[in-house]
């Protein structure tokens, strides 16, 4: 298994390690998945996801090869900027969820899920194969990744970086320094708070992450990172969205633009039988990967993620759902263990800032 | 990893207290707690009813995952920990305390006997990580 620069700090650490993708990361820290997610909504985190992959497009063909493999428009994305965006198969369906950076002219970065590396490079690469101009590297070894995220991750970062974050918006991506080292920053990330991701050089991040968490910053892990993103709205791949997944039958939909694209034959016109919607459970439960959703008895969805908010101790989940019933509002059955407990649909994200428990 | 001397455990986690007038307290012990994260719910037996050693009998659910515990010694329930309803963490912040799960009157005095002493456990808990 893979490790990371940052493997013995965690286990240092007291970290409870999972084999994720292929490396060895922290779950959690003895501060536990509540508190760690909590700390992010309320002060700042810092997760080492250096697991990620990272794809280098360089040429000045790079431009026209990602407005055609990406869903998501390239064109749009001005130097020092990033977006969201999505990688489309050749049947109707998705590769993987990503994010673009546009570096410099004719440089751009994209991060991608890292059980996905392989699957994306390849696409890439053979999209790239025949294009002048274009370079498609897999750096995903030469960059260490650090996400700082919550409300207090400006202030904190502001006084190791010597950029000014005050300029910097959110989506801006830059180069900088960090003491000695040189960083990327970009102001991005999956938590739904305000937060930086540093890519940092692999020799240099044991450093930087001793000096952010010295600084304050909390440990946290994947388990936090899953809890986040999913009670700030965003998907996550292979739960979500997968081979078989239309974004246009999500609430992401707003990713596809009308645009030539790899893979749009198969697409289509929209035609969504089901579509993926937010849950607010009634009752006691946790809704979780695999769960059947019902209404009055019958079979009309099924649960993609589920997690209780430990801010606002809501039981949230994600769902495919039968369109006709994708109604906010609307009222069906999660089946937990052969209980069968009511929820709401909501729109994402689910935060319900008047409804903090703590 | 706290293992208290005074207990009796099972292999499946949960420990069981001395007997108190034929009654034992049940709760899980501090490897289970730490192994299932912060708890969320619990799902609690019914005072009144009866329980065979090993049935299981009330679900502990944490944001990771929901775990069977399993009666370990037969008898009836008498008592269940109603403030779990509000405050489940307990079991991670006092396992052997205030996250008692529900008490047992106990119809056969040999099964406590028969299940592992601290020194027992310890070792099973070493293999089990």
């Amino acid at each position: 298994m893979n490790t990371t620069p940052l493997t013995e700090a965690h286990e240092a650490l007291g970290a409870r390690m999972t084999d994720f993708a292929g490396t060895r990361m922290p779950l959690q820290y003895p501060t536990g998945i509540a508190q760690e997610h909590i700390a992010v909504r309320e002060a700042v985190g810092v997760f080492d996801v250096s697991h990620m992959a990272e794809l280098r497009i360089s040429g000045a063909g790079a431009l026209e090869l990602l407005r055609f493999a990406l869903l998501n428009d390239a064109a749009k994305l001005r130097v020092g900027r990033a977006h969201y965006t999505m990688i489309p198969n050749d049947s109707g369906g998705l590769i993987d969820d990503a994010y673009l950076y546009h570096l410099r002219e004719h440089d751009w970065l994209v991060v991608a899920n890292a059980a996905n590396r392989g699957a994306v490079a390849e696409r890439l690469s053979s999209l790239a194969s025949g294009r002048d101009a274009v370079e498609v590297r897999d750096v995903s070894d030469l960059w260490s990744l650090l996400a700082v995220q919550g409300p207090g991750a400006a202030v904190l970062l502001d006084r190791l970086i010597d950029a000014d974050l005050t300029a910097v918006r959110k989506n801006d991506t830059l180069s900088a320094g960090f003491a000695a080292s040189p960083v990327r920053l970009a102001r991005t990330g999956y938590t739904g708070e305000d937060g930086f991701e540093l890519f940092v050089r692999p020799a240099d991040v044991v450093e930087v992450w001793n000096a952010v968490t010295a600084a304050g910053a909390v440990p946290c892990g994947l388990g936090a990172r899953d809890s986040l993103r999913l009670e700030a709205g965003f998907p996550l791949f292979g739960h979500e969205l997968g081979p078989a997944s239309d974004p246009r039958c999500t609430p992401f939909g707003w990713v596809v633009k009308d645009k030539a694209f790899a893979g749009r034959e198969a697409y289509g016109e929209a035609s969504c039988a089901r579509r993926l919607v937010g849950l607010r459970l009634l009752g006691r439960g946790i809704a979780r990967q695999g769960y059947r959703v019902l209404k009055n008895g019958a079979h009309v969805g099924d649960v993609t993620s589920g997690t209780i908010s430990p801010l606002t101790r809501d039981s949230i989940a994600f769902a495919w759902l039968d369109a006709e019933l994708a109604e906010p509002g609307s009222e069906v059955a999660v089946e937990i263990r052969a209980q069968q407990v009511s929820a709401t649909l909501v729109e994402p994200p689910f935060f319900r800032p008047d409804a903090r428990v703590s | 990893m706290n293992i208290p001397e005074t207990l009796r455990y099972a292999r499946t986690h949960e420990w069981v207290s001395e007997p108190e007038g034929g009654v034992v307290t049940v709760g899980v012990s501090d490897f289970a707690q730490d192994q299932l994260g912060d708890v969320v719910f619990v799902e609690l037996p019914s005072v009144g009813q009866t329980v065979a050693a090993e049935d299981a009998v009330a679900v502990v659910e944490s944001v990771k995952t929901a775990s069977d515990i399993y009666a370990p010694v037969s008898g009836t329930i008498t008592e269940v920990n109603d403030a779990l309803e509000q405050a489940p963490e307990a079991i991670n912040e006092a396992p052997y305390q205030a996250g008692w799960l529900f008490r047992i009157e106990a119809t056969d005095s040999a099964e406590r006997e028969g299940l592992l002493d601290a020194a027992a456990y310890r070792a099973a808990c070493e293999e089990e990580s």
